[in-house]
């Protein structure tokens, strides 16, 4: 993979250049510092409103004329979240956390070794597949929506009996058939770089093609591996149409339909929970926000490899 | 140092027909060899038989068609056959040919033709103002000033808020009393500002503004951001030299040659818009009065609340059909706008 510079190509030495710069240069940089802080605080003033009423009192957060900030800042409300009456939270953050991470182990693991099958291995047809697997890349999900649903209600229901609508099966299966054909795809393409030679070596030392996806492949790819990880968590993580359509009882909901439920939680007019709501919103958005600052890097070389070559 | 590789072909290819050589071991140009004398044979290449590689490559690629089958095209062929049927999952489907598109097109869905044109609406209004706006912080980012990495997550943040959060985070800020976006506008002297999500007249506008807070500084972004670095210094250089002004650099440089990403970001671009739901969904539940009723909100509601499969099907069917014409039409169009670099110019 070609190393992607995210990063603009900075000035050598800025210091330098910012005290002969001439006027008209000044003046440029001078409105584009300006228009910069602006939009960033475009793209954050909406976090910073949700964060000060997370941590508003009860009184504050009904207050009219309302106030931009609370007067003392009720951390507590965050621990307040987890104990509500009605909305199991704390369930819906475990329910989350197994799902996404049942689903990525699968991801990981199928797409890695179907990635390896377009990678590696000459075989009829496969071309042809992986075209077709490109143009599933803009299939809309929504098309197979129904005849899922139906594959998950109907099918099981024929042979043992029973539903699978309202657990977790619609929601993990699919991921262990390929993970979606975009990590597929970006995985092929990071195996495809790895020289043949090492493979090569691999066969004179008698080793199976198994032992080369493990030995070799896998181990070399740790960046993409990540990547996908990566994509994997915060799709899952963040869907909200799937699990709408499969789960009914609120003690599976993951955050995404729990934070729905809980916002369409009757409320009591004197009970404002506004600030909870906040707290429980940012409490999902954290992890996301996580994962992205730790995984960066292979973030922007996911987003990027799509736009390279999709 | 790898005489096998250079003179592999003369010691190969006659081999071919009798052992189950590993090719997927050798190097392309290896391969190529082998296959070129073997189309000078003529015969092998005719009557390819299958060989125990290529069941080896079918195994390893199994788990993504298997997946493909069973997820894809088993559930689209399922879904075309429902399209033509009625069935409310209780009862078995009962063929009815072309009854729900005539159902759709010719008014039995009062809700059809409106989803369908505020989708487009919505695409038509989103796809170029996000792409712009991702386009200008983009190039904002690639000016080299201090502290661009910091700017560049803060842009990016907002798009990583789960679709829900976005919607309920921002329900808040619009909340008419305690909202801060009427708190700012009572600041500035406007005594009755709008309940936003809560008229029909504002709804729409207020959901767009929401959702291009959460996609400008996203993926599109960090695609611009590669293909504006993938764009060579030296061409800047030369046309500095030619007395290009800083437009006239952007005009002939900077855009032509982002042509091709600006053209994938415009592919997936149209598709999100048009399949727009959950913002929509969890915000304004498609209210108030259907303002914001979108296709697939319609889609959702006739499948999974009125359970009338047959008919959503063929919804389906319906997006999907006119998902991939946009797609290809992009496709057939974008021959006419969009610069390859190494291409030759016909």
């Amino acid at each position: 993979m070609t190393a992607i510079r995210i990063e603009p190509k900075a000035p050598a030495s800025s210091e330098a250049r910012q005290s002969s710069m001439p006027i008209d240069q000044r003046i440029r940089r001078f409105f584009l510092y300006a228009g910069s802080v602006l939009l960033a605080v475009m793209f954050s003033s909406p976090f910073v409103f949700s964060v000060a009423s997370s941590l508003k009192t009860v009184a504050e957060i009904h207050a009219f004329p309302p106030t931009l900030l609370p007067a003392v800042a009720q951390w507590e409300n965050y621990a307040a979240v987890f104990s509500l009456k009605g909305v199991p939270f704390a369930q819906f953050y475990w329910n989350s956390a197994f799902i996404t991470f049942t689903s990525m182990f699968g991801t990981i693991a199928t797409a890695a070794v179907s990635a390896y099958g377009f990678a590696r291995f000459k075989w009829p047809g496969r071309d042809a597949m992986f075209m077709v697997l490109l143009s599933t890349l803009v299939l809309p999900e929504e098309v197979v929506l129904i005849p899922k649903f139906l594959m998950f209600n109907n099918v099981p229901k024929a042979l043992i009996g029973k539903t699978l609508i309202d657990t977790y099966w619609p929601l993990i299966l699919p991921s262990w058939f390929g993970g979606g054909a975009f990590n597929v795809f970006l995985l092929r393409q990071f195996f495809m770089q790895i020289p043949r030679d090492f493979d090569e070596a691999a066969v004179l030392d008698g080793a199976s093609s198994w032992q080369i996806f493990w030995m070799i492949m896998l181990p070399l790819s740790r960046p993409a591996l990540a990547t996908v990880a990566v994509f994997s968590f915060l799709g899952q993580w963040n869907d909200f149409i799937h699990p709408l359509i499969y789960l009914n009882t609120s003690d599976k909901f993951p955050l995404s339909l729990g934070l729905r439920y809980f916002q369409q939680q009757p409320t009591d007019a004197m009970e404002p929970r506004e600030h909870l709501l906040m707290a429980a919103s940012l409490l999902m958005v954290a992890p996301a926000i996580t994962v992205y600052l730790f995984a960066q890097r292979y973030f922007v070389r996911g987003i990027v490899m799509s736009g390279i070559k999709g | 140092m790898y005489p096998d590789r250079v003179c592999g072909t003369s010691r190969r290819a006659p081999l071919r027909g009798t052992s189950p050589t590993r090719t997927w071991g050798k190097p392309a140009h290896a391969m190529v060899a082998v296959a070129n004398t073997s189309s000078v044979r003529a015969t092998p290449a005719k009557r390819r038989r299958w060989r125990a590689t290529d069941f080896q490559g079918w195994l390893w690629a199994s788990p993504w068609i298997l997946g493909f089958v069973l997820w894809t095209l088993g559930p689209m062929l399922w879904s075309l056959y429902l399209a033509f049927t009625r069935y409310s999952i209780i009862r078995a489907p009962i063929w009815v040919g072309l009854d729900n598109f005539e159902r759709a097109f010719q008014g039995g869905d009062s809700l059809f033709w409106p989803s369908l044109g505020r989708t487009f609406t919505w695409a038509l209004v989103m796809v170029p103002l996000s792409l712009m706006g991702s386009l200008l912080t983009a190039l904002m980012l690639n000016q080299g000033l201090r502290g661009t990495a910091i700017l560049r997550t803060l842009f990016f943040i907002p798009s990583l808020t789960p679709a829900v959060a976005l919607a309920v985070l921002w329900r808040w800020i619009y909340q008419p009393d305690f909202g801060a976006l009427n708190y700012l506008l009572r600041e500035i002297g406007v005594n009755s500002p709008p309940a936003w999500l809560a008229d029909a007249r504002y709804a729409m506008p207020s959901l767009m503004v929401m959702s291009l807070w959460g996609a400008v500084g996203g993926g599109t972004m960090l695609i611009f951001l590669a293909g504006l670095q993938g764009i060579s210094q030296e061409l800047y250089e030369a046309a500095e030299i030619d007395g290009a002004g800083r437009l006239a650099r952007f005009r002939n440089v900077t855009l032509p040659l982002l042509t091709p990403t600006i053209f994938f970001n415009l592919i997936i671009g149209v598709i999100a818009a048009l399949r727009t739901f959950t913002t929509a969904f969890v915000a304004t539940g498609g209210g108030p009065n259907y303002a914001t009723w979108f296709y697939i909100l319609h889609l959702y509601q006739t499948a999974f609340q009125n359970f009338e499969l047959g008919y959503a099907s063929a919804l389906a069917w319906i997006f999907f059909v006119i998902v991939i014409g946009l797609t290809l039409a992009n496709l057939r169009l974008s021959r006419r706008w969009v610069y390859y670099e190494g291409e030759e110019a016909i």
